[in-house]
């Protein structure tokens, strides 16, 4: 132990007091409470209270269990994972392009390639988006081309251009021996083409094979992998553009 | 069922906005009168019987409207150049089917007398799927009445597991625990697949696949679990997307009992042409209709992007442009269940008496709609006891303003799909508020202009507003102009206009043909 320690408050300082609610699939019989206590002892509640149980059916028994734990939190051992932006909610991601931007951040995306798989672009742009979080189209500070799927690189790029766009996210959902690197690649090498150098919009690559270390080595700025939802794609844009439009106006750049 | 006023609305004002309602939508009804699609085409040959896929998984239907509109167009629709085909090759459908992707028939548009023997075959052939689905409106009627008929308001759960055997025993404990419609949440992005995929499938994301086979097998589960429990449990998909005729036409013929079918969610929450979306919806809910399916309206869906309070009357105009499509359609008033959410901030103050006057204003204006009422979604953190509590208010609202259909809320909205605990908690919730309020919508009389009252006649005169710009610029350009949700959609954008066809004099479609007769 080398920092401070803590334990939980439940009412007193030191207490240890926690509470944990959970399902068995057993019977809600005698052997019942004595099961959730079982396993609250084993989660290092000692003394555990078993303060209600409940049948959900014949088969499964609800839980709300009380106690105290032994543990210990040591504050120096925390480690915190910090992305390198913050995230923002859609109203803070409108606001920064707003002030910083000065007009609508332009977004094109497409899944390229062979993969006729729009699912993870769609979770990301659709305004229904994902797992209760909006997609960027429902931004009203971003503006968004979807060009959907079997989109030729060199199209993606010269579509870019046309838009204006200040990012391009390339999707890639199904994939063998590395065709989406390949995919990515290739449009990394189309922008390249139609844009002189260091001019290029941002470029996103997303989906669930992708490993999030490899941007540099597909072309790309940021790779988003499984799981990334609208909002951490949105900040990041914002982040990543806005920040640099502030630098550049001010001549920091 | 008639219910005095209690928010002391105008009467006038109420025809006005129903007038202006219909006089929005006359143009885009006849667009969708004059014009046919790709989907709509498909579900013809589905109600003839043709199902399957080929060995990629694209459907048989597919690749026989494909053929066709190669050969012919489908201006004048798939029926009359497939049947001469049938009547000509002396084919079965599915042969002809399989023969056409080899590319080994090539279709023509008959005239004279094998354009009688080819439309009287295509009609024949029709009418047998629609008799399935008159077949399968009178089973419900007859099993409501033999197991019993749960009254309102309906409790309806949510199933998702994107494996139908999982989903099955799921949806019949949900059953068990008290739901009253269970809801096969689909696979995402499902709306935008311009085919409807095959068979029992075992793998989707976050939801199962709407497959006319999956139809099959849960609602002979619920057959089961109905008659254990003797109530008729209710069976709910959702039909929007590129293949909304489709999806209708396997409902109606696998006896599901309501649909989601919203006249503009595909164009505004997944960027579907709105040519597209207007041709098909009609469609869709004319197979509705005759089905005696309740459609279930999409408005939820506006105050998960927009602010509940701002834009309340957006919720109103859709729901009357929604009824309006539907009534032209042929559904009748007890099949319209419009939706509506409870999504105001709970920070706001007067939030709940907001929602209370939403909510009554909805119940107002449609008396005998069975209205279908969306818990908190937007507002609900990771506080699950906030959430809990959260709930507790809207099955409150829900009583106290006689909603018909209310969808079960749960705390864990938004952290994962609920556990067998967090549903059992939801259902214990809106238990305890149906048991104790009983009947309080009796009780329940907002006073004269107090704030119930002048906010619900507010948002009614907002929504008249809208309607009469919308009257102004056409309902497209609405659209175009991001009224609904925030999204700008035009109508030359979007997914599935490919799939649009003018139709020609002498069009025929023998389904559409039976169906606006009935009209």
């Amino acid at each position: 132990m080398s920092g401070p320690v803590i334990r939980p408050y439940g009412d007193t300082t030191g207490d240890g007091m926690v509470q944990v609610s959970f399902t068995l699939p057993i019977a809600k019989d005698e052997r019942a409470d004595g099961a959730a206590q079982q396993l609250a002892r084993k989660m290092g509640l000692d003394p555990a209270m078993v303060v209600h149980s409940k049948p959900v059916g014949p088969d499964f028994t609800f839980f709300i269990v009380y106690g105290r734990v032994s543990h210990l939190v040591d504050l120096a051992a925390v480690e915190v994972t910090e992305r390198e932006y913050p995230l923002l909610s859609a109203k803070e991601v409108n606001l920064a392009i707003r002030a910083r931007l000065g007009r609508r951040l332009v977004v094109v995306g497409a899944a390229v390639g062979t993969d006729a798989h729009t699912v993870g672009l769609d979770a990301i742009l659709n305004v229904k988006g994902v797992a209760g979080e909006k997609g960027l189209e429902s931004y009203r500070e971003i503006r968004v081309l979807n060009l959907g799927s079997q989109v030729d690189a060199e199209v993606l790029a010269h579509r870019a251009e046309a838009e204006g766009a200040d990012a391009i996210l390339v999707s890639q959902v199904v994939t063998q021996r590395g065709a989406h690197m390949q995919h990515v690649r290739e449009v990394a090498d189309a922008i390249n083409v139609v844009y002189p150098a260091s001019t290029r919009p941002l470029l996103i690559a997303g989906g669930p094979r992708f490993d999030p270390a490899a941007a540099a080595d597909l072309g790309v700025d940021r790779v988003f992998g499984k799981g990334t939802t609208p909002r951490e794609v949105a900040s990041y844009l914002v982040h990543a553009i806005c920040q640099s439009a502030r630098d550049h106006a001010a001549g920091r750049r | 069922m008639t219910r005095r006023s209690k928010l002391a609305l105008d009467p006038a004002m109420v025809r006005t906005a129903r007038r202006l309602a219909k006089r929005a939508a006359a143009p885009v009804e006849k667009l969708a009168r004059t014009h046919t699609t790709v989907s709509v085409e498909r579900a013809i040959l589905r109600l003839a019987g043709l199902s399957g896929a080929d060995a990629s998984g694209i459907p048989w239907v597919n690749r026989l409207v494909e053929a066709v509109q190669a050969d012919t167009g489908l201006d004048h629709g798939v029926a009359l150049p497939a049947w001469a085909a049938v009547v000509r090759e002396g084919l079965d459908l599915p042969t002809l089917a399989e023969k056409a992707a080899a590319g080994g028939v090539t279709f023509t548009l008959p005239t004279g007398r094998d354009r009688q023997r080819a439309r009287s075959a295509a009609d024949k052939a029709v009418a047998a799927g629609l008799r399935r689905i008159d077949r399968n409106r009178r089973v419900r009627e007859q099993l409501t009445r033999k197991l019993g008929d749960p009254p309102f308001p309906w409790v309806y759960l949510i199933v998702a597991t994107g494996d139908i055997d999982e989903d099955i025993p799921q949806a019949q404990a949900a059953a068990r625990e008290g739901a009253d419609v269970i809801a096969v949440i689909r696979s995402t992005g499902q709306s935008l697949l311009d085919y409807v995929p095959e068979g029992a499938t075992h793998e989707g994301f976050a939801g199962t696949y709407a497959t006319q086979e999956n139809f099959r097998l849960m609602r002979a589960a619920l057959d089961d679990v109905s008659r254990e429990l003797g109530r008729y449990v209710r069976l709910t998909n959702y039909a929007s997307g590129l293949c909304m005729p489709e999806i209708a036409t396997l409902a109606g013929l696998e006896r599901l009992d309501m649909m989601l079918n919203d006249c503009m969610y595909g164009i505004i929450f997944r960027d579907i042409n709105p040519i597209r979306t207007f041709v098909d919806q009609r469609f869709s809910r004319q197979i509705h209709a005759r089905a005696g399916i309740i459609i279930n309206t999409g408005e939820d869906n506006y105050l998960t992007t927009a602010d509940a309070v701002d834009a309340a009357h957006t919720v109103i105009v859709s729901q009357l442009l929604n009824e309006r499509f539907a009534r032209e359609a042929g559904l009748a008033d007890w099949q319209l269940g419009l939706g509506h959410a409870f999504e105001i901030n709970p920070d706001i103050p007067d939030q709940f008496r907001l929602e209370l006057a939403h909510a009554q204003l909805v119940r107002e204006l449609f008396p005998s709609a069975p209205l279908k009422y969306m818990p908190p979604t937007k507002h609900m953190s990771g506080n699950v006891f906030a959430g809990y509590l959260l709930n507790a208010f809207f099955n409150l609202a829900g009583v106290m303003t006689d909603q018909s259909i209310i969808l079960v809320g749960m705390m864990t909205e938004g952290i994962h799909t609920p556990f067998l605990s967090d549903r059992d908690l939801a259902l214990e919730n809106v238990r305890y508020v149906r048991n104790s309020c009983g009947n309080l919508a009796e009780d329940f009389h907002p006073p004269a202009n107090g704030l119930i009252q002048q906010r619900a006649r507010q948002v009614l005169g907002e929504s008249i507003d809208l309607l009469e710009r919308i009257c102004d610029d056409g309902l497209l350009s609405a659209i175009a102009d991001g009224t609904f949700g925030v999204t700008k959609r035009p109508a030359d954008g979007g997914r599935g206009l490919d799939g649009v066809v003018a139709k020609a004099d002498g069009y025929h479609n023998p389904a559409s043909a039976v169906l606006e007769e009935a009209m």
